[in-house]
């Protein structure tokens, strides 16, 4: 192994330990900030509110692309009343969380890190310290809370439109019976799938956020520094939301 | 202070919009949620009773001539006659289905999802709320017909693959 190699191994590790001694202090942290509602109740407006938009958008061409496809797959084996049991389930299951975190990471995520980023650069954080105002508290973790109780709640809506999406496409457009649609669908899920989706997107909130939180927290102090902390925010924050996605289905299974 | 109330309504609605939409899909999607049902379409009832309605679920098709005139809304079991009560839902524009139809439940697809099709009779007198449809027939039960053609097969073939069995021997 050649000597490059071997820092950038050594690197990656101390990169997962910082994180994992993060999340410790963050989850300390989390207690007394829960004493200060109207912090979180800021970040939820500004992580979940301000992306409803998005992801309303993207949940229902989601649905209809679901309801298009799945309409034409189904249509080959003469079983288009099944539309909504496939619908729902990849949804539910899979789609719903997924996309819901992929957008979460891209729309919020990079807003939270460039945020604490910048915050670190301009020195307020080191001024917080030297006030004795701990910034764990008042600016880690209120993100973090705000992005955990955001991201299940963005999931559901996403879900809910794109279901909508699947029922428009697939009930008004290809003619599936609309009484089939649902009563197939009702008939086929089981509240273990819907609870796996809740899940997922309780895992996949927590992970976004606090890889946005940390990444912006540990920035280098310059703009540079802050624009990489960005964009290795999104990279990982995907990245470790497909991962977990497998493992989580797996474990689910 | 003003900036502050709205953000704060901003959040409330946004958090009480995530709590419908998980509340829908945990209580009213799966089928062991529990349900309400909110939305009272138009129409007049109808009852018919089956010996066996098979996979026949809540929100199926109504159909007469393949087109949709209704929903089942109701099935239950009714203990006097020990048959299974259906309530259909049909729309009110279909309002001249002669007395004397009969209703028979039938499959659509491969996955078999059921609905009830009305064959229209020749009464001069009219379904109206609350009647019910007197002549039925029951569901196709692809299991049980596909027992009965084994059934039948096996008594059939029996004494004559131990004719052929003999045959080889010899």
């Amino acid at each position: 192994m050649s000597a490059a190699s071997k820092a950038g191994v050594m690197e990656l590790v101390r990169k997962t330990g910082l994180t994992g001694l993060f999340f410790l202090r963050l989850l300390r942290a989390c207690i007394p900030a829960l004493a200060r509602p109207r912090l979180i109740i800021a970040q939820i407006y500004n992580a979940g509110a301000r992306s409803l938009i998005i992801i309303m958008l993207s949940g229902l061409f989601t649905g209809m692309v679901l309801g298009l496809q799945g309409y034409d797959l189904l249509n080959r084996f003469g079983a288009t009343e099944a539309l909504g049991t496939a619908a729902a389930l990849a949804l539910l299951k899979e789609l719903g969380p997924v996309l819901t975190a992929l957008l979460f990471a891209g729309r919020a995520g990079t807003a939270l890190t460039s945020e604490i980023g910048l915050m670190r650069a301009t020195d307020q954080l080191t001024a917080m310290e030297v006030m004795a105002v701990d910034p764990m508290r008042y600016v880690a973790a209120p993100r973090f809370l705000g992005g955990l109780i955001a991201v299940p709640l963005l999931t559901a809506v996403f879900n809910v439109i794109g279901l909508y999406g699947a029922q428009l496409i697939g009930v008004q457009l290809m003619g599936v019976d609309h009484g089939i649609f649902w009563a197939q669908t009702q008939s086929a899920l089981a509240l273990k799938d819907v609870t796996e989706g809740i899940v997922k997107s309780v895992v996949f909130g927590a992970v976004v956020s606090l890889i946005a939180v940390n990444e912006g927290y540990h920035a280098e102090p310059t703009a540079e520094g802050v624009g990489l902390a960005t964009t290795r925010t999104v990279v990982a924050s995907s990245v470790m939301t497909l991962l977990l996605d497998y493992v989580l289905t797996a474990a689910f299974m | 202070m003003r900036a502050n109330r709205s953000l704060e309504i901003g959040t409330g609605l946004f958090v009480l919009l995530g709590l419908a939409a998980l509340l829908f899909l945990s209580m009213q999607l799966p089928a062991n949620g529990l349900k309400f049902s909110f939305n009272k379409p138009a129409g007049y009832l109808v009852t018919a009773q089956f010996d066996n309605i098979g996979g026949l679920k809540v929100g199926a098709p109504v159909r007469m001539a393949g087109v949709r005139i209704g929903q089942v809304t109701r099935i239950d079991f009714d203990t006097n006659t020990e048959r299974a009560k259906v309530w259909l839902r049909i729309a009110a524009q279909f309002n001249q289905i002669p007395m004397d139809s009969s209703a028979s439940i039938d499959t659509e697809g491969i996955l078999g999802a059921q609905y009830v099709s009305i064959s229209p009779g020749g009464m001069p007198t009219y379904l109206k709320n609350g009647s019910q449809i007197i002549q039925t027939q029951s569901a196709l039960v692809l299991e049980n017909l596909i027992n009965k053609f084994f059934a039948n097969f096996a008594n059939k073939s029996s004494p004559q693959s131990s004719g052929a069995g003999a045959k080889e021997h010899k």
